[in-house]
């Protein structure tokens, strides 16, 4: 304890030695962790908002489907929807949010041009907190109940088809038994969706009205459930399993939709890297102040080594004035990276290179997340890389004969 | 009792092509209590046999043993450990820590020996009075003179009563009136503490403060004189 205590002190008066050089030092420390904290909550901010995107684009948290389904998802594959007694346990379960869809592919005619497209007959009131059809809708009206048999359609794919608000379109698909079942709709709504592709192929429509075109009766071919956390769903997924029992099959949005899985996973590892990368940059400097504070101080070391003191507490010297260093840095990195953020809470707008995002899904405006995860993430890189960075100097140091570094002119 | 043994020590340092010879089978004896002076010309040898008596440095060949301990042989941990509870040290310069006060130098060895607070500031303040160097505890060796910064080692050198205390070239930065102070003080503390002292100089004046005088020359001891009785 007295041992520790003497070498912290030294530590920390030796910092202050040179004073300019230790400031510089914890300047670039301050602005490397502010630059690891910053930028990564925009970027957690800008996947983030695109995985929520995502996710509203129909995936939801958790789907129900007959096996089979994803690899062809056709209307032969149907299933019960969550009524009387599956209704009744998925309440017990605590699912409240839920939807049940039929998903088939469709051909859509206009009067003048045809297209393939994703047909969907959805409940609009079970959709609404779910997908994002009620909230992105243009021009026109959103679907009443899952009755209605109006169309509503991207502005994307209304320019496609040249058609129209007001306007009749026809939809033609197969029926349980790969009989042609078509039927007129009236356009009622247009829809401005955030990712191209869903403006372009999806069109809407009553459940029941599409039932009824398709003859399946009551049954649907798709069930959603919606959870608390799109980023710990696997509470839901073993709710939803268990609830649906062993002949359907329960896919969380990650396998459903690999892009998106896939960029969640990509997202915490270009955060390390990143965060990684920024430190060795910092690295060079760190590790240049104290080669110097070692060079600058060799007979004082070799003077402590004379009088009793072990290598190890020169060692340990060394690593504690980094760590005096590091620590100083973070703190002031950590509180800049807050204030930066906090201000910016109400979003950037970054509509400048909007359409170039807009590619990937990515919004106008960017709302930076600050999450404690992160932080404490960036915190333990430059505290477990700057020890191992300072080793290399303290290990010298440690290294010194002390005869020769007294007499060291 | 002996505080130092040195039998036939050898050292030979290269320099260039030349092999020099900084001991040559030097054998000496040094009693507890003993006050004594190694006199030499440059490069004579006296700061080697200072370094292997205070473990700082590995003869080639020979012993070197300390109160009844043969220490030559010793791993670097125990020789440090050694330093830090047997043996007291006063350097020509760059003696103190400067980022520690006067009193802070005076307790760094007694700080890593674990001693409490307590009885480390008790002890550094009593020393640092008989130094004379009362009042001065707070001052960085920056804002001391030499003759102080002197005090100042010597005080750390004893403070944690060593059985021997070295010193090479002690009053070398010093004015003669500063030198004979620290050789006075170094007297005191001999015959209070009875303190072993084994002191380097080529200084003559400095020479006559020793009881004992052993002048080298060439890693050899070409006189031993008892100037106690002379």
């Amino acid at each position: 304890m007295q041992l520790l205590r003497i070498v912290s002190v030294l530590a920390w008066r030796n910092l202050w030695r040179n004073y300019r050089r230790t400031l510089v030092m914890i300047s670039a420390i301050t602005l490397g962790v502010w630059a690891m904290i910053f930028m990564t909550a925009l970027m957690r901010g800008m996947v983030n908002d695109m995985l929520r995107d995502g996710i509203r684009n129909l995936p939801g948290h958790v789907q129900v489907h007959e096996p089979g389904f994803l690899d062809d998802p056709g209307i032969d594959k149907l299933i019960d929807e969550p009524r009387g007694e599956l209704e009744a346990r998925f309440r017990a379960s605590g699912v409240t949010d839920w939807a049940s869809r039929i998903r088939v592919p469709a051909v859509v005619t206009s009067e003048q041009e045809s297209r393939g497209v994703t047909l969907f007959g959805i409940d609009p009131g079970a959709e609404r907190d779910i997908s994002f059809v009620a909230a992105s809708i243009a021009d026109g009206r959103n679907l009443a109940d899952a009755a209605d048999d109006g169309a509503v359609i991207g502005l994307k794919l209304a320019d496609v088809l040249e058609t129209g608000l007001g306007k009749r379109i026809v939809i033609m698909s197969q029926d349980p038994h790969n009989e042609i079942a078509d039927r007129g709709f009236r356009v009622v709504g247009l829809f401005d969706a955030s990712l191209d592709v869903q403006e372009e192929s999806a069109i809407f429509i009553g459940r029941t009205a599409v039932q009824d075109m398709l003859g399946t009766g009551d049954r649907v071919n798709e069930i959603v459930v919606q959870g608390n956390d799109y980023r710990n769903v696997a509470p839901l997924l073993e709710e939803v399993r268990q609830v649906a029992g062993p002949g359907l099959e329960v896919l969380p949005w990650y396998e459903l939709d690999h892009y998106l899985g896939s960029m969640m996973n990509v997202m915490d590892g270009f955060v390390l890297v990143w965060m990684i990368v920024i430190f060795l940059a910092l690295s060079f400097g760190l590790v240049n102040t104290l080669v110097m504070a070692v060079f600058e101080r060799v007979r004082e070391i070799g003077l402590m080594l004379a009088l009793g003191m072990r290598p190890s507490s020169i060692l340990g010297q060394v690593v504690i004035e980094s760590l005096l260093l590091l620590s100083i840095g973070l703190v002031a990195g950590n509180v800049l990276a807050w204030a930066s953020v906090v201000p910016l809470t109400d979003g950037i707008n970054i509509s400048i290179v909007a359409e170039g995002m807009e590619m990937f899904g990515a919004a106008s405006v960017l709302y930076p997340e600050l999450t404690a995860r992160d932080v404490l993430l960036a915190n333990a890189v430059v505290v477990g890389l700057g020890i191992l960075a300072s080793l290399s100097p303290a290990w010298r140091a440690s290294r010194y004969q002390p005869i020769e570094a007294i007499t060291k002119v | 009792m002996t505080a130092v043994r040195c039998i036939d020590l050898c050292k030979t340092y290269r320099q260039g092509e030349q092999d020099i010879k900084a001991l040559d089978h030097l054998s000496i004896d040094i009693e507890e209590g003993g006050f004594v002076c190694l006199s030499a010309p440059s490069g004579g040898g006296k700061t080697t046999l200072l370094n292997a008596i205070g473990c700082l440095d590995t003869p080639d060949s020979g012993e070197v043993w300390l109160t009844g301990q043969r220490v030559d042989t010793l791993s670097k941990s125990a020789l440090a450990n050694l330093r830090l509870h047997k043996i007291g040290f006063v350097f020509q310069a760059y003696n103190l820590i400067p980022v520690l006060s006067a009193r802070e130098n005076v307790e760094f060895v007694m700080q890593i020996q674990g001693i409490a607070a307590q009885a480390r500031r008790e002890d550094s303040m009593a020393i640092l009075r008989e130094v004379g160097l009362a009042g001065l505890e707070d001052r960085r060796p920056a804002e001391m003179s030499g003759g102080q910064q002197q005090r100042v080692a010597v005080a750390r050198a004893i403070v944690s009563r060593p059985a021997l205390v070295l010193a090479d070239e002690p009053t070398a930065n010093l004015d003669s009136k500063a030198a004979d102070a620290l050789m006075q003080l170094f007297r005191k503390l001999n015959a209070t503490h009875r303190t072993t002292f084994v002191m380097a100089t080529h200084d003559q004046r400095i020479m006559t403060y020793a009881k004992r005088l052993v002048r080298m020359l060439d890693g050899r001891i070409v006189e031993d004189i008892d100037q106690h009785h002379a």
